[in-house]
């Protein structure tokens, strides 16, 4: 059999789009996840207060030296031993992507609402609007498109990132194309090349859509 | 609960992870390094059809994750007739990834040259290589000084992944020794110890360096 009869099999390629559910929803509810972490977190790190500063600092710090699979293990392999707590494997994913997103997304939070010159809150003060006003009105609208094209990079990054779930055992994407081609092994030799490159290619077609929206939002933003 | 003693037996296997870290890292930096400043003066001298070419591969590298690339290099491959070594994979993956990411970043410094430059080389009798290796190349280097350690630092990371692939760097043998003892705390302590040994200098090099090149607030 030859590759392609291997992907126009009736069970592979339906078997390998259930795979890639799984990574969709690991990377789905991270991405949600992170939103609301990183708006906090980047809130924090506005504050004046040194010492919630240097927390944050060291949360986000933390988290960029080390890799991300170092992250998957420290949760993994730590937390069942530090609090007896038995995360599975996809737990453990979706908790460090959530820990990982927010504390980036919270930089670029933080650099978005610091990046509003003063004048926007006191010309706003001026014209009679109410904080909530300013805020909803005059300072997210104009943070939102700061941050907006750099998040749906990172939202590719969170993507990207998910292929790791495989080597904590998580049965997604990767998993599922490498039981294919164990079944298939000697009817179709040549499984790996195929089912490897239709995995590469559906992370691609996953991603590149979501990269040509963040440059688009970048240009159709630059100048203002 | 800590036990030290573990510690201070099996920090030896941890050096040797964090060399094959190193040996891949160095290896596949160099080489991206050296793919990375090929493609971006391809695409800045706009040369019609090989800049299509840059596009796609870049595209196609910075949409894909490093793990999908190895597997497909190390599993795929060899079904084409191509037989390479785990340690060969791992450069070539991390090359393939890293590339773009040194092109882009390469890219940001030399765009960052204004057109008035090239005007004046041009008006000053300055041949077009000239013109590179005097005026725009030292200018675009100190641009592009942060973009580099940051992608750097970003592909020594990225090199966990290859103790998929067999390679006996830092996770592997931390995955190992969680497995044969159940050292869970003092494996991930020297897990971490060693990624802090390795990149926190770099980090904070990268941080000097930035000042250092940075000319207009000197």
């Amino acid at each position: 059999m030859s590759g392609v009869e291997l992907l126009l099999q009736p069970s592979v390629l339906p078997r390998l789009l259930s795979g890639l559910w799984v990574t969709v929803w690991i990377a789905v509810v991270s991405v949600a996840g992170s939103i609301p972490v990183g708006l906090v977190t980047g809130w924090l790190m506005t504050r004046r207060n040194a010492f919630v500063r240097f927390l944050m600092r060291l949360y986000l710090d933390f988290i960029r030296i080390m890799p991300q699979l170092a992250l998957l293990f420290i949760a993994f392999y730590g937390l069942a031993r530090l609090w007896n707590w038995n995360l599975d494997a996809t737990g453990a994913c979706v908790l460090v992507f959530i820990l990982w997103g927010g504390a980036e997304l919270g930089d670029l939070v933080r650099a978005a609402l610091q990046s509003i010159p003063a004048s926007q809150y006191d010309s706003a003060y001026v014209l009679g609007l109410s904080t909530w006003q300013t805020y909803t009105r005059i300072i997210i609208p104009l943070a939102l498109r700061r941050m907006l094209p750099a998040s749906v990079n990172l939202a590719t990054r969170i993507v990207k990132t998910t292929s790791l779930a495989v080597l904590l055992g998580v049965v997604e994407v990767v998993k599922v194309g490498q039981q294919i081609i164990d079944v298939y092994r000697f009817r179709c030799p040549d499984g790996a090349l195929w089912i490897y490159g239709a995995i590469f290619l559906m992370y691609f077609f996953i991603c590149w859509p979501l990269s040509l929206l963040a440059r688009h939002l970048e240009r159709k933003w630059s100048h203002d | 609960m800590f036990d030290w003693s573990f510690v201070t037996r099996y920090a030896p296997f941890f050096v040797n992870g964090a060399l094959i870290t190193l040996y891949i890292s160095v290896l596949g930096i160099a080489l991206s390094i050296g793919v990375g400043f090929v493609c971006a003066l391809a695409e800045i001298t706009r040369i019609p059809v090989l800049r299509q070419i840059v596009r796609f591969y870049i595209e196609l590298s910075r949409n894909t994750p490093l793990l999908i690339q190895l597997y497909f290099l190390y599993f795929g491959f060899p079904k084409l007739g191509i037989v390479w070594s785990s340690e060969t994979c791992a450069i070539v993956g991390l090359g393939f990834l890293g590339g773009s990411y040194m092109s882009e970043a390469f890219r940001g410094g030399l765009q960052t040259v204004p057109a008035s430059q090239y005007e004046a080389a041009y008006v000053l009798g300055l041949s077009k290589w000239q013109t590179l290796r005097r005026l725009v190349l030292p200018q675009a280097f100190g641009l592009c000084v942060p973009a580099l350690v940051a992608n750097v630092i970003f592909l020594i990371k990225e090199s966990s992944v290859v103790s998929a692939i067999a390679l006996a760097d830092v996770m592997y043998v931390t995955r190992d020794l969680i497995g044969m003892y159940y050292s869970t705390y003092e494996s991930l302590f020297l897990l971490i110890v060693t990624y802090l040994v390795i990149l926190l200098p770099i980090s904070l090099f990268g941080l000097w360096l930035e000042r250092r090149f940075d000319y207009e607030r000197r």
